[in-house]
C-alpha cells in the first residue's frame, strides 16, 4: 500500500531534496513509522517528545487537517496523499 | 437604509442561497448552500467589521487618542478595512505588507492614505508580523491593534457575523470560513457552538506555493494566539488551483464575482456538502464570501484556462 507524502521544502534535507516520497503505514502513526526508517530524523521534526504533533506542523490527509479526523491515529488507504506543511500566519 | 456614518453602514449582509452549486436544493432533504454576501461592506471585504471592533475597543481602553498612528501587519484587507477607520476617525495607519500581494491592494491602501512598509516575499505573513512586532518595539507610540491576538477580532464575529447568520438561517447545519487570524470562525463559531451545538465549524485553509512556506525552521510556525481549535470540527487545506476553480464556479453559475480565498471557502463547503448528500440527510450549510473579485483581477485569476491561472498565482498571497 503506497501513499504519498509532500514534504515541505524545510524538511527536504531528510528526503535528499525531494519534493515528496512514498511511505507505508495503515495510520499516520505507522506511516511516520515507516518514513522514518527511509528518512531517518524526519519523525523527530514532526512529532514532539510528548508524542503528539509538533505545534508548528500541520498534516493533511486528503487535504483535511488531520488533527480533526484523530490525528496520529487517522486511518490511511492505498492512494491517499499525504501533505506536510509548517504553519504560518494568514490574514 | 439610512446611515449618520460610513462604519455604521457595516455587517447586516445579505446571505444568498446558491440553488444551482447546492446538491440538492429542493425535496425532502435538502442539502443547500447559502453564501454570506460579505464584500457588501463599506470596503468591500469582512475584515471591516474586526477592523471597527479593535479601533473602538482601543479607543475604549485609551490606548488609541485623536491624532494616534496605527500599525498593523496584513496581507491587505484587514489593512484597507483599518485604513477606511482611521480615515473616518482621525487616525494614521502604517501596514507592513508582503510584496507579494496583489497591486489593487498598494492603490487602495495609498488611496485610504495608508503608509505601507513592505515584508519580504518569502514567509508570507510570518515576516509582516515579524517586521510590524520588530517596528512596534522602535515606536513605542505606534498603537499596533495585532488582529491575530486582539480579542476584539473575534468578538465583530460573535456579536455580527454569528448572530446574523443564525437569525437568517435558524437550520443552519453547517458555517464555513476562511483560516487567517482565525478571527471569524472563533467568533461567529464560538457563538453558534453556544446558541446551536449542532452546528458544525468547518475552517478552510489557503495552500499557497513554497515560497510562503519559506521558514528556516519549523519553529518560525506560526499560530495566531486567538486560535483555539476546540471550536471548529474540521479543517481543510484547499490549493490555489481548486480555490480558482470555485471562484470560477461561484460566477458562472450563480452570478457571485468573489475573492480567491471565498473559492477556497466554498470548495470546503462543497465537500461538506458531498458527504452529507451521500448520507441523505439534509443541511443548511452557511460560507462566508470574503470579499469580491475586484481586488485580483491583475493576478489573472480570472484570465485565460485555470491552470494558467494557478500558475501565475503561485507565490502569490490571495487570501
Amino acid at each position: 500500500m503506497a501513499i504519498e507524502v509532500k514534504i515541505p521544502t524545510i524538511l527536504r534535507t531528510y528526503t535528499g531534496g525531494a519534493k515528496s516520497v512514498e511511505a507505508k503505514g495503515d495510520t499516520l502513526s505507522a506511516l511516520f513509522d515507516d518514513l522514518d526508517a527511509n528518512h531517518p530524523g524526519l519523525k523527530g521534526r514532526l512529532i514532539t517528545d510528548e508524542g503528539g504533533l509538533h505545534r508548528f506542523v500541520n498534516v493533511y490527509v486528503n487535504d483535511e487537517d488531520v488533527r480533526f479526523t484523530g490525528s496520529l491515529d487517522t486511518a490511511l488507504k492505498d492512494g491517499d496523499s499525504v501533505t506536510i506543511l509548517p504553519a504560518v500566519a494568514g490574514g | 437604509m439610512r446611515y449618520d456614518s460610513l462604519t455604521d453602514a457595516l455587517g447586516e449582509t445579505p446571505l444568498v442561497g446558491l440553488p444551482r452549486l447546492s446538491p440538492r436544493w429542493t425535496g425532502d432533504a435538502p442539502v443547500r448552500l447559502w453564501a454570506k454576501l460579505e464584500d457588501r461592506n463599506p470596503t468591500g471585504s469582512i475584515k471591516d467589521r474586526a477592523a471597527l471592533f479593535m479601533v473602538r475597543a482601543a479607543e475604549a481602553d485609551g490606548r488609541l487618542t485623536p491624532g494616534c498612528t496605527i500599525l498593523e501587519p496584513t496581507s491587505g484587507n484587514t489593512g484597507i478595512s483599518l485604513a477606511m477607520v482611521a480615515r473616518v476617525r482621525g487616525y494614521g495607519l502604517v501596514c507592513v505588507m508582503p510584496e507579494n500581494t496583489s497591486v489593487e491592494r498598494r492603490q487602495l491602501l495609498e488611496m485610504f492614505g495608508a503608509r505601507i512598509i513592505f515584508s519580504p516575499a518569502a514567509g508570507g505573513s510570518n515576516q509582516a508580523v515579524a517586521v510590524a512586532k520588530k517596528l512596534a518595539a522602535e515606536n513605542p507610540d505606534w498603537v499596533m491593534l495585532y488582529q491575530y491576538g486582539n480579542a476584539a477580532n473575534a468578538q465583530a464575529h460573535y456579536e455580527g457575523t454569528g448572530p446574523e447568520i443564525l437569525r437568517d438561517l435558524p437550520t443552519l447545519t453547517h458555517f464555513v470560513a476562511g483560516l487567517g487570524t482565525t478571527g471569524t470562525l472563533m467568533g461567529a463559531g464560538r457563538y453558534l457552538r453556544e446558541k446551536a451545538p449542532d452546528v458544525q465549524i468547518v475552517a478552510a485553509e489557503p495552500r499557497y506555493g513554497e515560497l510562503v512556506y519559506g521558514l528556516r525552521n519549523i519553529d518560525e510556525g506560526f499560530v495566531p494566539e486567538l486560535y483555539d481549535d476546540g471550536v471548529l470540527t474540521s479543517r481543510f487545506s484547499v490549493t490555489s488551483y481548486d480555490a480558482l476553480r470555485r471562484t470560477r464556479d461561484l460566477i458562472e453559475h450563480e452570478g457571485i464575482f468573489a475573492g480567491i480565498s471565498s473559492g477556497a471557502i466554498l470548495h470546503a463547503a462543497l465537500s461538506i456538502a458531498d458527504r452529507v448528500a451521500a448520507t441523505g440527510e439534509p443541511a443548511d450549510i452557511a460560507f462566508i464570501v470574503a470579499d469580491g473579485g475586484w481586488k485580483y483581477l491583475s493576478t489573472g485569476a480570472y484570465d485565460g484556462s485555470l491552470q494558467h491561472a494557478a500558475e501565475k498565482l503561485e507565490g502569490q498571497l490571495w487570501a
